[in-house]
């Protein structure tokens, strides 16, 4: 909230003094990103049109690009058979009336064409009744394949950008536990597809660039950690600290390094080793016969935030990538036997997102590392394992309110949610890091 | 002289009879009906009585030899009995409770009785907790079985562990009365199992 503020502070003194907008406080790159409408105000969403889409598939797009818009929480799509009919008979004259369309209070209208394998897109800037971004973007595949359909997500994402100044999520993928698989779902919920051979597997992980996950399963041995290359197939296992258990796998920001967690009968710690899992394996933490699991690294990749039970049951502590510098993060009571686990570092590093435990039932909480602020996030039925969404704003987590396991997308800036995964037992989410999925 | 001459009446009857017998069936004496012997009747009775007599010998034998392999069978039931019996845990802990201690004696006696044996130990917990810190939880659980188990003398090769973490309940339900069930050790005999013999 506070950094929407900000970047519309900045937004609006850029556009009175004519130099283009420029954010730092965002990893995104915003220096594309135009301002649109004057009535765009903190916690009010822009509200913009989708013309209806000429050529192939244009049905579909026209009907993905406007549920990326609505599930990224940043613009409200002003929809309805009279608006959609309004919208048909200009695209079909090819002339955009600004006035009818300020007048239901929309600041942008979003016009696509797709020839070929290109879609043209103009987005107009209503109030100043002209185009404000005019493109062409790469469509690929037939349409409604798995590729065209993550061509028309990042086309979303960019024009997101362009209406609000932040690349959308549409574009990424999520990964998750269900039964004895992992499995791959986008992030508008299809596309789902197994990606691990049957087994009793757990706890996957992203490589930075999407190519890459790493998971946990379980062998005749006890835990093993297995890394395996989506497009190929192809598997290994990370054997620099064979047998006992091998679990709980993060790569590092830069894509060089792979932590996890390895137990054996001296309790469990966490080791870093080359993000292909082969060499000598570093340790990080000390436990002294406590559990030290659920590693996740700052944006910067120079610390670690991990679920540890030194204390005498589990807490969320932050330490250097060498181990040094520890530190309890999540506040505790003494006497207490709380429990807060599961941490993930937000993309803009600014918060940590963990579960702990309410009335014993998990709930879903935020703590900012400058001054510990906890916020929580959830309170319906139990909710486990948050997973940021590279816009540092929505978060992937295991939810039983409907009454079995499944994966909840949540908002956390306005809190609306909604149900990704639609079979029961799905839990342990991973959200993909990169905007621009492979 | 006179020795042989007796003896000869002896073996032309002996001669004639040999030849008799080789043309014609032994002579039946159909008309003659034999009156009850005694002697003969007597020796097929003790015939009759050493053959049941040997018979109930062989079968109180064979009864006997059953009850030492039931008494070996049971001891050898009972010792796996001991040796796979689960312990259990309360929530959150690797303590080892004094159940579990008597339990993991039991074992230990066993253990020394057959060096043969091999243990496998898989901790367990109950759903409640993170997926993923219940499986270092499990390790620990695991663990803390296999040092009772070492302190008291057993090698440690003997013994390797695993845990399941939350990943394999006995019990499905949500409550305290499945939790419970759920928190636990499990031991496999993963060798010697068939030699087994109870503890002395």
């Amino acid at each position: 909230m506070q950094l929407t503020q900000r970047l519309i502070t900045c937004a609006a003194l850029t556009a009175c003094l004519g130099v283009p907008a420029r954010a730092t406080a965002q990893q995104q790159d915003t220096t594309r990103g135009v301002r649109i409408g004057l009535t765009y105000q903190p916690g009010t969403k822009p509200g913009v049109v989708v013309f209806p889409v000429s050529g192939a598939g244009g049905d579909s797009l026209q009907a993905i690009v406007s549920r990326d818009f609505d599930y990224g929480d940043r613009i409200e799509v002003i929809g309805g058979d009279a608006v959609q009919e309004t919208a048909r008979q200009q695209a079909a004259k090819n002339a955009v009336d600004f006035t009818i369309w300020k007048s239901l209070s929309a600041a942008a209208v979003v016009q696509i064409s797709v020839t070929g394998s290109t879609a043209h897109v103009n987005v107009y800037d209503v109030s100043a009744k002209k185009v404000a971004a005019s493109h062409d973007v790469p469509v690929s595949g037939a349409p409604n394949t798995e590729d065209w359909r993550m061509s028309v997500h990042a086309m979303a994402d960019q024009i997101e950008q362009w209406i609000t100044g932040v690349h959308g999520i549409a574009a990424t993928r999520i990964l998750y536990v269900r039964g004895n698989r992992i499995y791959v779902i986008d992030a508008d919920g299809f596309g789902e597809h197994p990606v691990s051979e049957p087994g009793t597997v757990l706890a996957p992980a992203w490589s930075r660039d999407g190519r890459t996950i790493a998971y946990s399963e379980l062998v005749r041995s006890g835990w093993n950690i297995v890394i395996r290359d989506l497009a190929t197939g192809r598997e290994h296992s990370v054997t620099t600290t064979p047998g006992g258990l091998n679990i709980t796998p993060a790569f590092s920001p830069d894509g060089q390094w792979l932590c996890y967690a390895h137990g054996d009968e001296n309790g469990t710690d966490l080791y870093i080793v080359s993000a292909s899992g082969t060499g000598a394996a570093r340790r990080v933490t000390v436990g002294r016969g406590s559990d030290n699991v659920s590693p996740t690294f700052s944006p910067d990749g120079a610390r670690l935030a991990f679920t540890s039970g030194r204390a005498g049951h589990p807490e969320v502590y932050t330490s250097d990538v060498d181990g040094s510098n520890v530190a309890l993060l999540t506040p505790f009571n003494f006497g207490d036997q709380n429990y807060r686990s599961n941490p993930d570092w937000s993309p803009d590093g600014r918060l940590i997102a963990f579960q702990s435990q309410l009335d014993g039932r998990f709930q879903i909480m935020t703590i900012t590392l400058r001054d510990q602020t906890v916020k929580q996030l959830t309170s319906e039925g139990i909710n486990e394992d948050p997973t940021w969404a590279p816009d540092g704003r929505h978060l992937a987590f295991t939810s039983s309110r409907t009454g079995v396991k499944e994966i909840f997308v949540l908002d956390a800036e306005s809190g609306r949610a909604r149900q990704l995964t639609h079979d029961p037992g799905a839990r342990l989410a991973a959200w993909s890091h990169s905007t621009s999925a492979p | 002289m006179t020795g042989k001459t007796r003896l000869l009446p002896f073996l032309l009857l002996a001669v004639s009879a040999a030849v008799a017998c080789s043309h014609k069936p032994p002579a039946t004496q159909p008309a003659a009906t034999p009156g009850p012997n005694q002697d003969s009747i007597n020796a097929e009775n003790a015939r009759r009585d050493s053959i049941a007599r040997a018979d109930a010998a062989r079968r109180d034998s064979i009864a006997r030899a059953q009850a030492d392999a039931d008494k070996l069978r049971n001891a050898k039931d009972a010792a796996t009995k001991a040796l796979t019996q689960v312990i259990y845990f309360d929530f959150d802990s690797d303590a080892l409770k004094d159940d579990a201690r008597s339990s993991l004696d039991a074992k230990i006696g066993i253990m020394n009785a057959n060096p043969g044996v091999r243990l496998r130990v898989a901790g367990n917990t109950d759903e409640r907790g993170s997926d993923e810190y219940n499986l270092a939880l499990g390790q620990r659980r695991a663990a803390a079985a296999k040092r009772y188990l070492t302190d008291h003398g057993i090698a440690g090769d003997r013994i390797d562990i695993i845990s399941y973490g939350e990943e394999r309940p006995v019990a499905t339900g949500h409550d305290e009365s499945s939790w419970s069930q759920n928190r636990r050790d499990e031991f496999e005999i993963t060798a010697g199992a068939d030699q087994i013999k109870g503890a002395p």
